[in-house]
């Protein structure tokens, strides 16, 4: 009767103090400006917000961001929650988007190169760098356009993934500008905004226009949280979440000086 | 007999010829060298008995067989009148369920397998007839190898010479161990997983040169081969696929056949500026090697990242073949296969040599049936293209000019932004991809082990966003004409003409293995081991393994005097990765648009790998 009631007890101040469940989030641990495994990153951030607000704290589970992500982090159980992936991606159940974002075109600001259109002829001529992903025919959208435009003698390709040994593997073709070997990049504008004033020299980007290239080539994406398809009541937990903190994760956004712009 | 495989004489004949001419060599140099080359010839010297094994003796020592890539046995005992009576004498588990592309080799009483990742090596006691554990190595390679390989994380296989086994592994170390014991002799890493670069393929080892090269050409990779030294595991060379002549080891002996080639730094001026530092052309395939010619032969994968609009020009020396010299790795000639690759048609099939009397002349050819859909029978001693004629259904391209060397593009399938290019033929995994085919000197037909796949293609539909989870797929494959997705073809090189075609279901992306006793080996990705007479291509015996085979089966002459043929089963590799991956059936794109030709196999093969050994009764 005794270790009965003993066993009782135990059962009932672990249920005075339950433990909750810790928000599983898979998160790439060198991607600067957006997660790294110092939690330096934005959606390092908004992954701690989202956790306080549903009254638990984050567990990561790292895994870099290449082929088959989806497969070995969500669909494999190791985690619960991608933090930043494009609205509507097929591979995953999404939020709706809490920021939409833009390539963008940038350059050292002690030069006044302005670029903005894709029809600038002065990209026929200037080093222009760009991003590669070389994933059977498809890569970043600003080198196919540029392609297109016949602009390819004067572009440098920069491997998107870089040299994972170093920290922030993507922003070389950032420190190509700074360092004066390119004239001006064209990336995804949360990697400008976060390292145009950490370089050896300030830069200065604008939105890449048109925003869509016919026939069908976009610039501007939306960015949302993402859970394992069939988890609709996390993925409306978090939903909720980011309603109720939007402030605070403009707030974040801002801190990083992503960039945003309205739907076109 | 009109046609033979360089021999065993020819063998020794160069063997004595090469140490004279090392000898010379020493006289001449000066004092600084002497050390160098003593430490070569102490090396060359040593692995005299490792040349003198070659095929004969029932061994298998790399894992085409012999130098000339042949895969042909002269063991005899199993034939086409009594192969219906093979059964499994023994089978052993990896303990690994990824694909198993590896050939198991066979030295002496104990047989080699290599394993896709962890890349787990055992040596195999045959003593006792069945196979008993010797040692077991692990290299334990860096688990983040996984997610930078692109199709399964698959390994090709190890080589043997002078007591040592030596093997790449996923993180890119090449490591030899100890034959009798294990041990780790030496360990050298060579490439960057860090920067996209894995290791895949088999090393050839030539004297004193162990010749491995990198995968990768997908994500910025500049391909290379490189010539380590058996006895240390120090790189001697590295020969690149890109860039100016003297990264590419293009010197004053280089001689390509075509007057267009032979321009200095090709590897640099046939791209945009700069764009050859990441242009791909890496070596995940195979290499051959005349010892009479003193040359080597391997391909060259595609040219990457950038996308055919991004890189105008040939984008030398990517999807090509080059001869280079084992002992400098400096290039005699090279021929692309496919300038300006549109298609994915990487260049690293194998080159079987062959002596064959073409159009009455008994020509030293290179016979290459290559992923662009064409078997290339060339001189492989100036690198003259005989004949080049279609083995498959193509219509990417129209025929190779033989007075240029240059393949003729069909334009409607050339991919346009923004448009679906349907109906490409062959798709990217090509007509045939590295599954190594076999030849028999009895029947003169090549066994081509290949698929019959084409693809539609989108080039963007929806764009990538850097550094985010990408979006967009826009691969898919599925069978050709006639329904079914693979095919084995015999392939008369002489006459330029199939001599018969067999039919399967699935890709056959398993090696093939042909023997005196005109007997033809290869496995089914829906787990049939089987043999056929390598005469007529008619059925003769069919075995069930555990996981479909996408291996290399090997033949061997056990220590009790009797013929064996091993195979490993472990379906996978990237036509396999809907199985050994868990990709989800319903993602079309997935495995850049494979999956979407092999939905049903899960239905027909679980993971696995199991290595089978099969004897008479």
């Amino acid at each position: 009767m005794r270790a009965t009631a003993g066993a009782l007890l135990a059962l009932l101040l672990l249920g005075a103090a339950p433990a909750p469940a810790p928000l599983r989030v898979c998160a790439d641990p060198n991607n600067l400006p957006f997660s790294n495994a110092r939690g330096e990153g934005f959606e390092n951030r908004i992954a701690e917000l989202l956790a306080r607000e549903l009254g638990t704290r984050v567990e990561y589970t790292w895994w870099a961001q290449r082929r088959g992500l989806v497969r070995h982090t969500l669909a494999a159980g190791a985690c619960d929650l991608l933090v930043g992936v494009p609205a509507g991606w097929d591979p995953v159940l999404a939020t709706r988007p809490y920021y939409r974002s833009t390539y963008v075109f940038a350059w050292r600001r002690d030069r006044a190169l302005d670029v903005r259109s894709l029809d600038d002829p002065r990209l026929r001529t200037l080093r222009v760098g760009v991003q590669l992903i070389g994933d059977n025919g498809v890569n970043t959208p600003p080198a196919h356009a540029l392609a297109r435009r016949g602009i390819v003698q004067n572009v440098r390709g920069y491997p998107i993934y870089g040299d994972y040994a170093r920290p922030s593997p993507a922003a070389p073709i950032l420190h190509a500008v700074a360092d004066d070997e390119i004239d001006v990049a064209v990336v995804w504008g949360p990697l400008a905004g976060y390292f145009a004033d950490r370089l050896t020299t300030p830069l200065a980007f604008a939105p890449v226009t048109p925003a869509i290239d016919p026939p069908g080539l976009r610039f501007t994406f939306a960015m949302a949280a993402g859970v394992r398809k069939g988890d609709t009541p996390l993925r409306d937990r978090l939903q909720a979440a980011l309603d109720r903190r939007a402030d605070d994760v403009r707030a974040i956004l801002d801190a990083y000086a992503v960039p945003r712009v309205e739907q076109p | 007999m009109q046609i033979s495989v360089p021999g065993a004489q020819e063998i020794v004949d160069w063997w004595n010829a090469g140490r004279c001419r090392h000898r010379r060599r020493v006289a001449a140099l000066g004092v600084a060298l002497l050390v160098a080359l003593l430490t070569i010839i102490v090396a060359v010297h040593s692995d005299h008995h490792a040349l003198a094994a070659v095929g004969e003796d029932g061994q298998w020592l790399r894992a085409a067989g012999d130098y000339a890539s042949t895969r042909y046995s002269p063991l005899a005992q199993i034939t086409a009148a009594n192969v219906r009576q093979l059964r499994p004498a023994w089978s052993f588990s990896t303990g690994v369920a990824r694909g198993h592309e590896a050939a198991p080799l066979v030295v002496g009483d104990t047989m080699y397998v290599v394993t896709p990742y962890p890349n787990v090596v055992y040596a195999l006691d045959l003593r006792a007839g069945g196979g008993t554990v010797r040692w077991k190595y692990e290299p334990k390679p860096a688990a983040a190898a996984q997610g930078v390989a692109c199709c399964d994380v698959v390994n090709r296989g190890a080589a043997y010479a002078d007591g040592r086994v030596v093997f790449n592994t996923l993180d890119a170390h090449t490591i030899a161990v100890d034959a009798r014991t294990g041990r780790e002799l030496w360990n050298t890493k060579l490439g960057e997983i860090n920067r996209g670069e894995t290791m895949t393929m088999a090393p050839l080892i030539v004297r004193d040169r162990v010749l491995v090269g990198n995968s990768g050409g997908e994500l910025g990779v500049r391909g290379w081969l490189a010539g380590l030294d058996l006895a240390t595991g120090a790189v001697a060379w590295r020969a690149y696929s890109t860039g100016p002549d003297r990264d590419v080891l293009i010197g004053r002996a280089f001689r390509p056949f075509y007057a267009a080639d032979r321009v200095p730094n090709l590897g640099v001026t046939t791209w945009p500026a700069e764009a050859w530092r990441i242009g791909g052309g890496t070596m995940w395939g195979w290499i051959s090697y005349d010892p009479e010619l003193d040359l080597v032969y391997h391909g060259t994968g595609n040219p990457g990242p950038w996308n055919p609009d991004q890189r105008p020009g040939d984008n030398k020396w990517t999807s090509a073949i080059f001869a280079r010299r084992p002992a400098t790795g400096e290039a005699v000639w090279a021929y692309q296969l496919s300038p300006h690759d549109l298609h994915d048609y990487d260049g690293i099939n194998e080159q079987i040599l062959l002596d064959l009397d073409i159009k009455g002349r008994r020509r030293k050819v290179l016979v290459r049936p290559d992923r662009n859909g064409y078997v290339y029978v060339m001189d492989r001693a100036t690198g003259e293209v005989l004949s080049a004629t279609p083995f498959a259904h193509v219509n990417t391209s129209k025929g190779v000019d033989l007075a240029t060397g240059q393949l003729s593009l069909n334009d409607e399938k050339t991919p346009v932004l923004g448009k679906v290019v349907r109906d490409i033929c062959p798709a990217a995994p090509g007509a045939k991809d590295w599954q190594p085919s076999a030849w028999s000197p009895r029947t003169g037909l090549l066994y081509v082990p290949h698929q019959n796949l084409c693809m539609d293609v989108e080039a963007v539909e929806t764009g990538y966003i850097a550094g985010t989870p990408f979006v967009g797929m826009n691969v898919r494959m599925y069978s050709g004409p006639g329904g079914h997705r693979g095919e084995v073809t015999a392939w008369d090189p002489v006459n330029a003409r199939a001599a018969w075609k067999l039919k399967e279901p699935f890709p056959v992306w398993s090696g093939a293995l042909a023997t005196a006793g005109d007997v033809v080996f290869y496995g089914t990705m829906d787990r049939w081991f089987k043999a056929v007479d390598a005469k007529t291509g008619e059925l003769l015996w069919r075995f069930q393994t555990a996981s479909g085979i996408i291996g290399q089966p090997i033949t061997y002459r056990g220590p009790d005097g009797k013929q064996y043929v091993a195979v490993l089963d472990g379906v996978g590799g990237w036509a396999g990765a809907i199985v050994s991956g868990d990709l989800d059936p319903r993602d079309t794109g997935a495995a850049l648009g494979f999956v979407n030709a092999m939905r049903d196999l899960p239905a027909h093969t679980p993971k696995g790998g199991t290595l089978w050994v099969f004897a008479l009764p």
